[in-house]
């Protein structure tokens, strides 16, 4: 009845997952407590979990990816801890069990439910406003995917109090993660968790596609769009072309675990090295996927703070494009050390030395644009000057690691962890971080506090330093990732000074919560509102409208003149939102539930499946299926705003800016 | 309504006429493939490369009769992504041979 | 129905005239084609991976193939005199052309799941061999869109039943249809070439 679930899988013998356990169930229960106490429940689900919006969307987006943050902070600072504590003899805290699941689900984390979570969501907030469209080509699949990725989360933070995750890092290499020698579910957890996020990035990225080839604004060709919805266009088209690719790695480990095949096994012909082959397909343009839309989002902000246009916008979008083509030709140098021979390592190498020089242009226009700008040293700026430098060593770390040669030395060891953490924090993480503090204000409609911004930012900078610095010299000492513990006297300090960085990282993020903390506190001070919709003097569309924006984005659909649409507009003093004109009634599509229950029926199905208890999987599976065809079969999605309320919104709008200005 | 709508989608409707072209011509590639293979009268390798010819033939005939693609504007971004597409299940498909071909023959353990 | 009507209607006085839903769905079957694609790269590196079982020589049976081939390549045409119906506005020709669509795929997906059945009762599996592995997964992935194509067929007679004309909304999506079920046969192409025919020579 149960599959392979019983009483055993609940770890009750482990202090530090009952104790998780107890935090989160009253965690949990206060929050829900809260908004039963007053009673939000119908705004909740009528407003937000049930929205097409966009930016609704966009916005719980980047909640469940900062929850997704504290989840796999928590597993990176109990690593560090751990291996600050496990030496000579010393087990440390964490027995091998657990120690291997939580760097396995560190990784799998940050990189799925973290940074993709955080960059849809930015995605989600930005790139139709930017295009001057009302929504993104098809809002209900929006809704699905945020509840595909966020039901995955949930899924594998079950696997934290229900049986165990996977101990096999974040790839899960066969052969270590087949039913040979991972009989548990842990694996199980994963290969479901991932392939159901996948589903929901995959169609997010035929939406963003779709929505910024044929809904921009009129007069805005391709050579005059902002360069954060070029980047998002580059990651979706990676998105189409490399996720298919990683559905069908884990899919066929999954028919290796399930169904006994021999796809990756030793024996029966299967090979591994093609499970390794297959999976950096997807894995490599995947961090192009994340990088990209943090490319998008410095260039926005350093051109809006220098106050002067972008520095080679044309080089900046060839740049992007000619990234996106390469990052597909370069996947073997994650394994030069699998046995291929000089001709394929040195074709790979050569290829990955060459994605460097798009990258070193893009700086250079950055460092371009500042020069001679009048830099405003904002909050937002402060981590975009940290990026470029911490950006700058990891690629250049990365240049050494794409040497073959080198790469034998260093292969597995903990300088590719120091250089992987140097581009993903330095690029990745400051990114998003910068771009949730620059739009913000469009989001919300007030300003985030930015003296705790800066103490975010230091903490961060200088903590990832103290924390991964270490990492590049212990790698050429020869101790290699994922260790447990070790008698290695030299190594001991080095790892001492990493968990300093790590507690300096813990503060950085305490510093981000209260960050956000005092900023909704003090959100109705003058100094703090956003009544103008233009917070930063910016240059392309979102600012045209209010902040935050109605739920129709805008009332009169801009026409683009130039690149930089918005701030062409102010310098010829045209109202780009044609303010007090004659409103038509504007075709919305109607909130719906069925992305919902879309996904809890997948996450019926994917626990289901885990635990081989079959009829519960065809209890999801029908469910998924009869929700589509029901949801097809509803002609009542979509309803008109009529003109009246159109204009009643966007005259409170033009009294908010009359009196902005007045008050200058 | 329909009838209004000819291209509402970019893609044109094609008609029984053009139907049974691409019918035609896919029976008769079809025919021809089996042929090949089932009269043994080339070489292996030969026989592969004339099957995989074929196979290329009739897949663009497919496009052209059944799926209507074709040059105009509005096909264009359609066109676009086919051929990025096919691009880079080229690039899988050879990558992935030349790889672990590559590596058979460097660790012998084919 | 008097719904749909109003709704188009009021569609026409919108700025965005051109529906995205096809041009996405077509973007959809792009990534569709890239799981097929890999596929085909494993099935590849696998095709001589026999680990002491049987080669394709000795399994496969190309009658049968030949008419699955047959089945599906003529339910492509049968679909397409379908959209033509659609398009002329004559749902009851669009309903019985759908319909001996999906009795063709359903003789498909009849006779791909006679050879599974014979294959693995002959203790010929998924589980035999890595060459196995490939072609099960290669075949029965084709053959789950199939089953897929089928649903949503079935799903497509019963909407438009009752109609006597098609909205937009049911027009693209006949369309989405159209594309998929001619893909389908597009996928077939490349696996009776390069999985049947190929492993026999």
């Amino acid at each position: 009845m149960l599959g392979k679930l019983s009483w055993s899988d609940i770890p009750i013998d482990v202090p530090i997952l009952v104790g998780t356990f107890a935090g989160a169930a009253i965690a949990g229960l206060a929050v829900l407590g809260l908004i039963t106490y007053y009673g939000k429940w119908g705004y909740l689900w009528k407003e937000w979990l049930t929205s097409v919006d966009h930016k609704r969307l966009g916005v719980m987006y980047i909640v469940l990816a900062l929850v997704a943050l504290f989840r796999g902070f928590a597993d990176a600072i109990m690593m560090r801890s751990q291996l600050a504590l496990a030496y000579a003899g010393n087990p440390g805290y964490l027995p091998p069990h657990h120690y291997d699941q939580i760097f396995s689900a560190h990784g799998t984390i940050m990189i799925f439910f973290m940074a993709m979570a955080f960059m849809t969501g930015l995605m989600n907030v930005i790139v139709p406003l930017q295009i001057g469209a009302r929504d993104v080509a098809f809002p209900f699949l929006n809704s699905l995917s945020f509840w595909m990725t966020t039901i995955s989360f949930v899924l594998i933070n079950i696997s934290l109090f229900i049986g165990e995750f996977s101990q096999c890092g974040w790839l899960a290499y066969p052969p270590l993660s087949e039913q040979q020698f991972s009989p548990g579910v842990g694996v199980d957890y994963y290969i479901w968790a991932v392939q159901l996020s996948g589903v929901g990035t995959l169609l997010t990225g035929v939406n963003f596609f779709t929505t910024i080839v044929k809904m921009r604004a009129p007069g805005m060709t391709f050579m005059k769009m902002p360069v954060f919805t070029w980047t998002i266009f580059c990651t979706s088209v990676l998105i189409m072309l490399s996720f298919p690719i990683l559905t069908v790695a884990l899919g066929l480990l999954g028919l290796d675990r399930y169904l006994g095949m021999h796809f990756f096994t030793n024996d029966g012909g299967g090979n591994q090295m093609l499970y390794l082959s297959v999976i950096w397909g997807w894995g490599h343009p995947e961090v192009y996927i994340l990088v990209l839309p943090a490319f998008g989002a410095f260039s926005e902000i350093t051109q809006t703070f220098s106050r002067k246009p972008l520095f080679g916008y044309n080089t900046m979008v060839y740049a992007t494009c000619s990234i996106m083509v390469l990052s597909m030709l370069v996947w073997l140098h994650h394994f030069f050390t699998m046995g291929a021979g000089a001709n394929v390592n040195a074709f790979f190498g050569i290829m990955t030395m060459i994605i460097a020089i798009p990258t070193g242009v893009k700086i250079f226009n950055w460092l371009f644009t500042m020069y001679k700008g009048r830099v405003e040293f904002h909050a937002t700026m402060y981590w975009v000057i940290g990026f470029m430098i911490t950006f700058t060593i990891g690629g250049m770390t990365g240049v050494m690691l794409a040497i073959p040669a080198a790469d034998f030395v260093l292969h597995n060891s903990l300088f590719v962890i120091a250089h992987f953490h140097n581009v993903i924090i330095g690029g990745v993480y400051f990114g998003y971080v910068a771009a949730m503090n620059f739009w913000f204000p469009k989001a919300f409609g007030f300003k985030l506090n930015e003296a705790w911004g800066k103490r975010a930012f230091w903490l961060w900078f200088v903590g990832f330093y103290f924390a991964f610095m270490p990492l590049y010299v212990l790698g050429f000492e020869g101790m290699t990732r994922r260790m447990n513990h070790y008698d290695n006297p030299e190594w001991y300090p080095w790892l001492l000074v990493a968990e300093a960085g790590a507690v300096m990282i813990a503060l950085g993020i305490v510093c981000q919560l209260t960050q956000l903390y005092v900023s909704i506190r003090d959100r109705n001070l003058a100094e703090n509102r956003d009544l103008t919709g233009d917070p930063w003097n910016a240059r392309t569309l979102e600012w045209s409208t209010s902040s935050p924006p109605p739920f129709y984005n805008f009332a009169v659909v801009p026409v683009v003149h130039d690149l930089d649409a918005f701030a062409h507009d102010k310098e010829a003093g045209i109202d780009t939102r044609a303010a007090g004109s004659n409103y038509q009634p504007i075709h919305m599509p109607k909130n719906t539930a069925a992305g919902f229950f879309v996904g809890m029926f997948s996450l019926i199905l994917g626990f289901a499946a885990v635990w081989w208890i079959w009829w519960l999987a065809a209890v999801g599976l029908i469910g998924v299926i009869a929700t589509v065809i029901a949801r097809s079969s509803n002609n009542d999605v979509d309803y008109y705003v009529p003109a009246s309320e159109v204009a009643r919104i966007e005259n409170e709008h033009t009294r908010n800016l009359l009196a902005a200005q007045a008050a200058e | 309504m329909a009838d209004a709508h000819t291209d509402h989608s970019g893609a044109s409707h094609g008609s029984v006429g053009s139907y049974l072209t691409g019918f035609v011509i896919s029976v008769l590639l079809t025919v021809a493939a089996f042929g090949v293979v089932m009269a043994h009268s080339f070489s292996p390798s030969g026989t592969i490369a004339a099957i995989a010819i074929l196979a290329a033939v009739q897949i663009v005939v497919h496009l052209v009769f059944f799926l209507h693609m074709n040059t105009s504007s509005e096909q264009r971004w359609n066109v676009m992504a086919f051929v990025f597409t096919v691009l880079t299940v080229f690039v899988l498909i050879v990558g992935t041979l030349f790889i672990m071909h590559d590596t058979s023959i460097n660790m012998m353990s084919r | 129905m008097a719904h749909d009507i109003t709704a188009d209607a009021a569609h026409a006085h919108e700025e965005h005239h051109e529906s995205p839903v096809v041009f996405g769905f077509w973007l959809y079957l792009m990534t569709d084609c890239i799981i097929f694609g890999t596929l085909f790269a494993v099935f590849a590196v696998m095709r001589n991976q026999f680990a002491g079982g049987p080669t394709g020589k000795d399994i496969f049976d190309l009658n049968g193939v030949g008419i699955e081939t047959a089945l599906l390549l003529l339910s492509s045409i049968t679909y397409g005199f379908g959209m033509i119906s659609a398009h002329q506005n004559k749902l009851g020709a669009l309903r019985g052309w759908l319909g001996v669509t999906f009795i063709l795929g359903l003789g498909f997906l009849f006779m791909e799941l006679r050879e599974f059945s014979h294959m693995v009762a002959e203790g010929n599996g998924p589980d035999r061999s890595a060459f196995l592995s490939a072609f099960f997964t290669l075949v029965g992935t084709h053959g789950l869109h199939v089953t897929c194509g089928l649903l949503w067929m079935a799903v497509l007679i019963v909407q438009t039943g009752g109609k006597t004309v098609l909205s937009e909304r049911m027009t693209n999506k006949l369309t989405c249809l159209s594309l998929f079920w001619h893909f389908l046969d597009i996928v077939w192409i490349c696996v009776f070439t390069f999985v049947y025919l190929m492993s026999v020579i």
